[in-house]
């Protein structure tokens, strides 16, 4: 990775060659940025950047650097894709690198540099396309100089400019076009004319991922770098009282022992020295006041809460009225435990402080916020502090904490040790140490009409905020995030009485959004319960849906797509059932139908997913799809398995065999279908997992007769006697 | 000082008996394209070959590797050729890619035992590895077109 010695290396659109302006190549580099340095894009003064995502070197070499990370969505390639569409590129002249932090990479919605929120790709649309179109109009201006030509006269090919029999390539008129004023307007390509975009490529960041390659924090390495693994608290909250580390001292490779705020930390030569270093250890640890935390306990505790109303997140009409007039109540209650992440690269950080700056290499979805927090903890101005970011072994939300727990951790062990150090989490530490998705309790009253609708809606909903006690928080009682997917539910705007509660009560347990956040547990909850509307009805679980979302046109065409392509209502195999679930989340549309089934000692199976999505324009199908996979998968573990539970205060789970994922043999056939849409963009990463886990269930109920309300489902299923 | 072979070249190192040789290899020798994903024998990132068989790295000690022919993801093939990798391109397969060597390498060991695997053979072979991004149907497909390159084309 390269990062400047500032962050704001290039305003946004401002034309002319990066002279002397010292850029940093540090040894710990992608393959594709490694090849850079080697070539003219990586040497200031032989490129042309015009803005701060494109640097095209003399040598036609192309450089993208990316505001946002990839974590495995994709977007290495999706973007890199919207500046190929307008640069007329040369593929294999491309290379591309995180972005460092800085200015210039601050998502175009959100107002801070994050990758989250499934927005990528619909909120960088058009600034990455009018970053190639500004370098394709400079570098064919520069051309039509040389040529003594008009620039309307010149085209562009491959990475050429082309003008008759004249032609330039790009890195040719590369010093060229970056002494030219910058357009003030640029025209973008109509899709008519896209070559990419809608169409898709291979993923640019595969070929690194089939050989070994791809380099991601945990592979960081450099001459004294040393690996720290750090004693945590086994009670969430506990404090360090005392520690003895001779015996640790006498593991050989063990180089220092340091208390941080967060525990204490072995350094050693190498990760098998810092673990038996860790393993040596005896601290004596200040438990109180969290040593009593349990999570049936706390359950009983969100039961009472939840006899409260609990602040309004939505009101209209009058439910007490609407329910007392309805023709039949409706009632359910879910209890949904706290989720890790569990991405596959377990939490590491390296840190190197040296001469009055810090350089750190982690995977991380906010490095501005992680930039300020080490910043903060070593008296540093925010530039001293420099992120290099590799690919991400998985994020799912883990790696954007606000409160940068893990970054900080690392920076307070070298600080404390003087030493270069590479933090790594045990998987353990990883499981334990962690930020869930909270815990979540839903208590339903739901009255309908005569013909079964729902007529008016009572809802109350407890756990814990997300944002709360972080520059996130919106300041206002509700924290949108606890309450999405039921506020904004289509069925909601179809009763006339609703009230939905919210109690967000404050735990020492770490909790952090997960991917499609408040969605994993909202859309869960919604779309079983209406499911249980519809079959207490007597009505077709898809009908009744198309019934009420008649209003819904991106819904209704998902699942009917769905549907269709699961062929709902045609005969199953022989002890086969159908579930569906339908769900908008992070701006996107999508309808998934489960077919499962029960073996003979009632252990489930899950034939096949069929999934539509609408996220208007998909820009790399093929990408979407993948992302509707990987959701399903996600969703499936989430429904079968997910749970951390506490006891004594302490995480009872702690590796994968306690904490299962999904493997292959639980992985269905999943048939995706994108619905051709040209409403507003939406996101890919996380609208596909809210739908699985009540199209399982709602599978569940045709093949049991039960309704299950609370996660995980578990494997085994009795059929109803 | 203890010898292995890795990938066909000899290496050497001063090493405990009883560190894992995945942190020999990671931490020893810098060959990082094999993971750490839970120390356990849970997840299957560390998968490499330890005379042709693919084993846990993360919990064989050295004193099982030592002088033994190891081959990991950098050695698979010379230059990404091998049908699996040619496969696993086609199919677009990985997605954070953490997991990816760990996957390359299990499934190797099927194709080379079992060169025409059904989907039972590669649930069997494939489920004692995690993806957390889910690509197994991607995983699955790939292997089956592998099974057909090496078949039509004689690739390795």
């Amino acid at each position: 990775m390269s990062s400047s010695s500032h962050v704001d290396r290039r305003q946004f659109l401002k034309s002319g060659a990066l002279l002397g302006s010292g850029l940093v190549i540090s040894f710990m580099l992608p393959a594709s940025a490694r090849e850079l340095a080697r070539r003219g894009a990586g040497k200031p003064g032989l490129y042309f950047a015009p803005n701060a995502f494109l640097r095209v070197g003399v040598d036609d070499s192309i450089n993208i650097t990316l505001s946002h990370v990839e974590m495995g969505q994709g977007v290495w390639t999706t973007l890199s894709m919207l500046i190929a569409e307008e640069l007329d590129a040369d593929w294999k002249n491309i290379s591309i690198e995180h972005s460092p932090a800085g200015k210039s990479y601050v998502h175009t919605a959100y107002g801070l540099q994050i990758t989250g929120g499934s927005s990528s790709t619909w909120s960088e649309f058009d600034r990455y396309r009018q970053a190639g179109a500004t370098a394709r109009v400079l570098l064919i201006q520069a051309a039509a100089q040389k040529f003594g030509v008009s620039p309307g006269d010149c085209k562009t090919e491959n990475g050429m400019v082309i003008c008759g029999s004249q032609k330039a390539s790009y890195g040719e008129l590369a010093m060229a076009a970056a002494a030219l004023p910058a357009p003030t307007n640029v025209t973008l390509r109509t899709p008519d004319q896209w070559k990419y975009i809608g169409k898709g490529v291979k993923r640019l960041d595969a070929p690194d991922k089939v050989n070994g390659n791809a380099k991601y924090g945990i592979d960081v390495h450099f001459p004294g770098l040393l690996t720290a693994v750090v004693a945590h608290a086994p009670v969430i909250g506990g404090k360090v009282i005392s520690f003895d580390a001779s015996a640790t001292k006498a593991v050989a490779g063990v180089r220092d022992v340091v208390q941080v705020p967060t525990g204490v930390a072995v350094i050693a030569d190498h990760f098998w020295a810092a673990k038996k270093g860790r393993d040596a250890l005896k601290i004596t640890w200040d438990d109180s006041p969290n040593a009593s935390l349990n999570s049936v306990a706390q359950f009983a505790q969100y039961k009472k809460l939840a006899d409260e109303k609990g602040a309004a997140a939505l009101e209209k009409g009058n439910v007490d009225n609407g329910l007392s007039q309805a023709a039949k109540i409706i009632e359910a209650e879910y209890s949904l435990p706290y989720l890790a992440h569990a991405p596959m690269e377990p939490i590491n950080c390296t840190v190197k402080i040296s001469d009055g700056k810090c350089e750190i290499w982690t995977g991380t979805q906010m490095p501005g916020v992680d930039q300020a927090a080490a910043a903060k903890i070593l008296g540093l101005a925010n530039e001293q502090v420099s992120i290099i970011t590799p690919y991400l072994g998985g994020g799912f939300g883990r790696r954007a904490t606000p409160t940068s727990d893990f970054v900080s951790e690392a920076v307070e062990i070298a600080k404390a040790s003087g030493k270069a150090i590479k933090m790594i989490w045990t998987r353990e530490d990883d499981m334990r140490a962690a930020y869930y998705r909270p815990a979540f309790l839903h208590r339903l009253r739901v009255g309908v009409s005569k013909d079964g609708y729902p007529v008016a809606w009572k809802q109350t909903i407890v756990g814990q905020s997300i944002t709360a006690g972080t520059p996130f928080a919106s300041g206002k009682p509700i924290d949108d995030s606890s309450v999405e997917g039921v506020n904004d539910s289509p069925y909601m705007s179809e009763v006339a009485d609703a009230y939905v509660g919210l109690h967000s009560p404050t735990l020492p347990v770490h909790v952090l959004w997960y991917r499609s956040v408040g969605h994993t547990h909202t859309g869960y909850v919604m779309e079983t319960f209406i499911d249980r509307l519809a079959t207490t009805a007597g009505k077709d679980p898809v009908e009744y849906r198309r019934t009420l979302l008649k209003n819904h046109k991106r819904h209704l065409a998902t699942l009917n797509l769905a549907a269709e392509k699961a062929n709902w209502g045609k005969p199953l195999p022989k002890g086969h059932y159908h579930g569906v679930a339908v769900h908008e989340a992070f701006r996107s549309f999508v309808a998934q139908v489960a077919e499962i089934s029960l073996d003979e000692r009632g252990r489930l199976k899950i034939h096949k997913v069929t999934c539509a999505v609408d996220c208007g324009l998909a820009v790399n199908p093929d990408g979407v799809r993948a992302q509707m996979e990987s959701g399903i998968v996600f969703g499936i573990t989430m429904a079968l398995y997910g749970e951390i539970t506490i006891d004594k205060g302490m995480v009872q789970q702690s590796n994968f065999h306690d904490y299962r994922i999904a493997r292959m043999n639980e992985s269905p056939v999943i048939d995706v279908h994108i619905v051709p849409s040209t409403d507003q963009m939406g996101g890919a990463g996380e609208p596909c997992v809210p739908p699985t886990a009540p199209a399982i269930a709602n599978a569940l109920f045709a093949a049991t007769g039960k309704r299950l309300t609370n996660l995980p489902l578990g494997t085994i299923h009795t059929k109803q006697a | 000082m203890a010898n292995f072979i890795i990938n066909g070249k000899q290496y050497e190192a001063d090493v405990p008996a009883d560190m894992p040789l995945l942190c020999v290899l990671r931490d020893v020798f810098g060959l990082t394209g094999t993971k750490y994903g839970c120390g356990v024998a849970q997840c299957g990132a560390c998968t490499i070959h330890l005379n042709g068989e693919a084993v846990r790295s993360c919990v064989t000690m050295v004193s099982r590797a030592i002088g033994q022919k190891i081959t990991t993801i950098e050695g698979l093939s010379a230059d990404s050729t091998h049908a699996l990798q040619t496969a696993w391109l086609q199919e677009d397969v990985p997605q954070c890619g953490y997991c990816q060597s760990g996957q390359l390498m299990a499934a190797a060991e099927l194709l080379r035992e079992n060169p025409q695997p059904t989907d039972k053979d590669i649930d069997d072979a494939m489920s004692g590895n995690i993806c957390r991004c889910g690509t197994y149907p991607r995983i699955r497909k790939a292997i089956h077109l592998a099974a057909k390159l090496q078949k039509e084309g004689g690739i390795k």
